[in-house]
């Protein structure tokens, strides 16, 4: 392969329906209640650690359905579940975080 | 003049309607349909929102009162002249009418997809409309849905708050039949997966929040902000769909095996025409003007002349039958003279 000292650049495009979604899937059974996210924002608008760590859980369900990897945002989670008091929608963020973080340590 | 004729132009939803109530209140309505058969968009629909009524039934109790009204098919109005306390119209079957009151309920008309050339509607062979989905549930064949679908999209707000396409309304419905329609298709291939591309979600009305969890919650649709920027045709005929996920920033793709386009309401193309026969005037969104969009959505500024239902602005269902009940009482009023 002759290197001509430039490449093509990467589609950042989605595929809705290649994207791989075994971890979405896996959480939504432990926590069905994802399913009814409405990314409001909420969550992120009252998170504590948000505006430092770039924690947002509607991000992170977001994210979760386009099939990318999560487990950074994870360790700047506190618990401290003022997003699960603000939903509109009445999902556990905290726990779904919880859940999330066992689904990781199980890998 | 002391006939008790009250002429209504349209026989759907609203002119029936009106039409039953006029009856009730005793007068002898005519009512003009311009195509073969009553009931307009409504004999065309298969189930309503939010009870999952059979459009059938509403069709059959609206119709089950009108013993006593004439009712004049594939007909239009000719022309209409004022006279000192009426009107005389002269239809395209060459019937004269004189009366003392109109009733305008000419309804809408369906956004023509295919003007959404980025669509693909007409083009590619796995395009279909709100309509022609309505018109497959209720019994009729179409080739353009495959047997098994495996992905479905819906794209919300098609000809609706468009100024490019002329109009900008919202048509208020097609957010709502979106997800009425992609439960019933989740019904029907409970296999498959759907996608929703939306603006907005504009879910106003009784019960339509509770459809859209429960499209999430127990359907499992899948909802995506962004509206569908092009669709192209892959070389195995699948479609492939093209929006930005305006909540992540990121542009999407999706290769679907259907595509169902929410056409949405605009006004007749005769609007203007038929303003002008009733000296009336139409509204800066193409539709007929009310004397005011608050208290006298029903009337226009000519005496004698009245609205009900979609003439006026994009309506639901609901609100067109609590219109024609209103025009009917305003009607009577204004004939017995209590004003």
């Amino acid at each position: 392969m002759i290197d001509f000292g430039f490449g093509l650049a990467r589609s950042s495009a989605v595929e809705l329906d290649k994207v791989d979604l075994s971890l979405y899937k896996e959480l939504e059974r432990l926590e069905p209640g994802i399913r009814k996210c409405i990314a409001c924002g909420s969550c992120s608008a009252t998170c504590t650690a948000g505006p430092w760590s770039g924690m947002s859980v509607r991000k992170l369900i977001l994210n979760l359905q386009r099939g990318k990897d999560v487990s950074g945002m994870l360790s700047a989670c506190m618990l401290c579940g003022k997003c699960s008091i603000v939903c509109p929608r009445g999902i556990n963020t905290r726990q779904l975080i919880l859940s999330l973080c066992r689904i990781y340590d199980n890998k | 003049m002391d006939n008790k004729k009250i002429l209504i132009i349209g026989g759907g939803p609203a002119g029936l309607e009106a039409a039953r109530q006029l009856l009730r209140l005793g007068w002898e309505p005519v009512i003009v349909e311009k195509t073969e058969q009553i009931g307009g968009h409504l004999s065309r629909w298969y189930k309503l929102f939010p009870d999952m009524m059979p459009a059938s039934e509403l069709l059959e109790q609206l119709t089950a009162g009108l013993e006593g009204a004439k009712v004049y098919l594939k007909t239009r109005v000719a022309y209409m002249n004022r006279l000192k306390d009426g009107y005389s119209i002269m239809l395209s079957n060459g019937t004269g009418i004189q009366c003392r009151a109109v009733l305008i309920a000419s309804g809408f008309s369906l956004f023509d997809a295919s003007k959404k050339e980025e669509y693909g509607y007409g083009v590619y062979d796995r395009v279909i409309t709100n309509a022609d989905l309505e018109a497959w549930f209720a019994g009729a064949s179409d080739s353009r849905i495959p047997e098994h679908p495996r992905r479905i999209a819906f794209v919300h707000c098609v000809g609706s708050r468009d100024l490019k396409a002329g109009n900008s309304q919202c048509s208020k419905v097609c957010c709502m039949t979106a997800i009425k329609q992609a439960i019933e298709m989740k019904e029907r291939f409970p296999d498959s997966g759907i996608w929703c591309f939306y603006m907005d979600l504009r879910l106003f009305g009784k019960k339509y929040e509770d459809f859209y969890i429960n499209a999430q919650k127990d359907y499992g649709v899948h909802f995506v902000r962004g509206r569908v920027s092009e669709v192209s045709e892959a070389i195995d005929g699948s479609l492939v769909v093209k929006a930005e996920d305006t909540l992540a920033g990121t542009p999407v793709k999706l290769n679907a095996d259907l595509l169902v386009l929410m056409a949405g309401m605009l006004c007749n193309a005769d609007t203007a025409t038929l303003a002008r026969m009733v000296r009336s005037e139409v509204d800066s969104d193409g539709f007929l003007r009310s004397r005011d969009n608050i208290y006298r959505i029903n009337e226009s500024r000519r005496p004698g002349v009245f609205y009900a239902g979609a003439c006026t602005g994009t309506k639901t269902i609901p609100e067109t039958m609590a219109e024609a009940r209103a025009a009917a009482l305003d009607i009577h009023n204004y004939l017995c003279g209590n004003d």
